[in-house]
């Protein structure tokens, strides 16, 4: 209990000394600089693959709707929040649009929440008697499905068919999607270690087991879907603001492929894993891979493979490495823990236990 | 004579056209041991998925403690293709999920084990507590009702206590050894607070000594949690040991019930399960 106590201050210092390092950074360094692409987007990408290994880490239940339920939000943010004097320039073609009307930026975000969890709570009816793959493929061809009907011309007043929106408020300052997404985060963990949590995990281990200790399935199931979803809209919505203009055909399938690819690296099961995973994809695929982009002279000579495209090929064979090796991604199971940074530090690798076992062994034989 | 808590009325389960159990009537009395026995694909654990609800029979009405928990009769494809008697006696269709039956207060175990395997066992004790625990996802997650969460994570402990599995409780349940996860699977089952507990099998894979222990566990927990226990078993010695009395299925159908004694001498038994010569 007071170890329990002594982690839980820890964390505090640690996310109290995160928020006065991005609050001095933006001090510090230029608006433009790549560090805060990286840093919004892994933000908005952490949540959103925090929320997705909510449901196929902790649930196992394997969905595919990530980038529909995100869509949902995305749009109910904008749709509610166009200040009323820009609508009839954003709904051009659709006489301003249905709604004048706008609600503060924070309700906005909790209906892109709600909306989307509404919809997932409709769809988990029919849905969530699928199991894996087939539920895959049902959740996948929801989220096609939405970005379809939002491109809609007969709901254009509303959505503004498959027109852009924009002039909505956005965030100026990286800290916004940090806290945002921080807070998110911390709920999801909160769930996670409550009594549902472990009822979610009883349903990944044995359904039946699960069941028969008295789990009602569906409900569960029902909840940790619709949960998901909500922070997946509330993602959807800071993308929104971050990408500063939306249209439904960006949200395509691409897009959760990313963040299973997040959820896979950091390790299913892992919310911490997901976070780190999510920022190290979001840098590597928008600057630090950047240059094998460019085709590149030293002096006269034209250094071989670099040109546009070159990237995806060693992103992927990163990821192959990455699967291969790793194969329960950087995290496994398991959470970021002080004593696991300390005794990384002090070991890394397992080098030193490795040995210690070895010399153990030899003494057994002696 | 005490109450009837469970009772089978002529309980038909049909798998196509293989009768997995035949017409087959049962009472389980409150506070009693019973076994059902019987050789290799009799339909003993048919009749367990039935009672706890995997299984809906196909005809046949199933009680627990004076309510009725499953009833059916054949209808559709199974109208013309249904093998066994009583067609047209039960005319209602009663169903239940597995958890709603286990929170009328029926735990099993199951016969190949059951647990969840990436969670400690304490966490997996624990988890079974979440049935009966008084809150709703936004107070456990906000933290609200931890007065709730500190009373299972008590009872738990207590109940590990009892098991003797105390010392085990950071471990993961899958690092047991196998005669500890047989009785973790039961202290699982004991955590949702049931009156009757099913065991699926419980000796299966055990030694002679282990058995012995599981006897003794078996009498222990039923006079310490006010229980009535209903058993598959192969293993002889333990049934006739513990149980008051005992059902014998063949093929799906009740051949013999009665005392210990009186199954050894039942020659139907005895056929049942050495064969019976052709020119005899």
């Amino acid at each position: 209990m007071i170890k329990n106590k002594k982690n839980t201050i820890l964390g505090f210092c640690a996310l109290a000394a995160l928020f006065l390092v991005l609050f001095v950074l933006e001090k510090l360094l230029p608006t433009g600089s790549m560090l805060f692409v990286v840093l919004k987007k892994g933000a908005i990408y952490a949540l959103v693959a925090a929320s997705m290994n909510l449901l196929n880490g902790f649930t196992g239940l394997f969905s595919l709707g990530q980038a529909g339920f995100m869509l949902i939000g995305a749009y109910c943010y904008a749709i509610f929040t166009i200040p009323v004097q820009h609508r009839d320039a954003v709904y051009q073609y659709f006489d301003g649009g249905l709604i004048q009307f706008t609600v503060p930026v924070v309700v906005a975000l909790i209906m892109a929440g709600l909306a989307a969890a509404i919809f997932a709570a409709l769809i988990g009816l029919p849905v969530l008697r699928l199991k894996s793959d087939y539920l895959a493929i049902a959740t996948l061809g929801f989220a096609e499905i939405i970005r379809a009907i939002f491109q809609w011309d007969a709901l254009g007043p509303l959505t503004n068919a498959s027109n852009v929106l924009r002039r909505y408020p956005l965030f100026s300052s990286t800290l916004f999607p940090f806290i945002v997404a921080g807070i998110c985060i911390a709920i999801i963990v909160l769930l996670i270690n409550s009594s549902y949590g472990r009822a979610f995990k009883a349903i990944r281990d044995d359904e039946v087991a699960a069941e028969a200790m008295g789990i009602n399935l569906f409900k569960h199931k029902q909840m940790a879907f619709v949960i998901s979803s909500f922070f997946a809209g509330v993602g959807g919505a800071l993308l929104a603001m971050y990408q500063t203009t939306i249209q439904a055909n960006a949200f395509k399938s691409a897009m959760t492929y990313e963040i299973l690819l997040i959820v896979v690296i950091g390790g299913i099961g892992s919310i911490s894993g997901s976070c780190i995973a999510s920022f190290l994809f979001i840098a590597c695929s928008e600057w630090w891979l950047r240059f094998l982009d460019a085709e590149t002279y030293i002096g006269a000579f034209k250094v071989p493979l670099l040109r546009s495209g070159f990237r995806k090929v060693v992103f992927s064979i990163v990821i192959m490495a990455v699967v291969l090796f790793y194969s329960k991604g950087l995290m496994g199971d398991k959470e970021i823990s002080f004593q696991g940074i300390s005794g990384f530090i002090k070991d890394p690798f397992g080098l030193v236990s490795r040995r210690k076992k070895k010399t153990e062994g030899v003494h057994i034989d002696g | 004579m005490a109450d009837t808590l469970l009772k089978l009325e002529d309980v038909t389960v049909q798998f196509g056209g293989v009768l997995a159990v035949d017409n087959f009537s049962m009472e389980v009395n409150e506070g009693e041991i019973v076994a059902l026995i019987g050789p290799n694909g009799a339909g003993k654990t048919t009749a367990f998925n039935c009672i706890t609800g995997i299984y809906e029979p196909t005809n046949g009405q199933i009680s627990f403690n004076g309510q009725v928990i499953a009833s059916n009769y054949p209808q559709g494809k199974m109208k013309k293709m249904y093998a066994s008697q009583n067609m047209g006696k039960y005319t209602k269709v009663v169903k239940h999920t597995p958890d709603i039956i286990t929170r009328m207060g029926i735990a099993r175990t199951f016969q190949n084990i059951r647990l969840w395997n990436s969670m400690t066992v304490f966490d997996n004790v624990l988890t079974a507590k979440h049935m009966r625990a008084k809150h709703n996802v936004f107070s456990a997650t906000f933290r609200i009702s931890h007065v709730e969460e500190k009373r299972m994570r008590e009872e738990t402990l207590n109940l590990l206590e009892e098991q003797n599995l105390v010392q085990y409780k950071d471990d993961l349940a899958t690092s047991l050894p196998y005669g500890l996860q047989r009785r973790l699977e039961i202290a699982r089952a004991l955590a949702t607070e049931p009156r009757l507990l099913l065991l699926d099998e419980p000796a299966a894979g055990m030694n002679p000594q282990e058995t012995q222990e599981l006897a003794d566990f078996i009498v222990q927990i039923k006079e310490k949690y006010d229980l009535t226990v209903f058993l598959i078993e192969h293993h002889m010695d333990l049934v006739m040991k513990i149980s008051e009395r005992i059902y014998v299925l063949d093929f799906g159908r009740l051949i013999a019930t009665g005392t210990p004694a009186e199954i050894q001498r039942n020659q139907r038994v005895i056929d049942a399960y050495l064969g019976v010569a052709e020119d005899a």
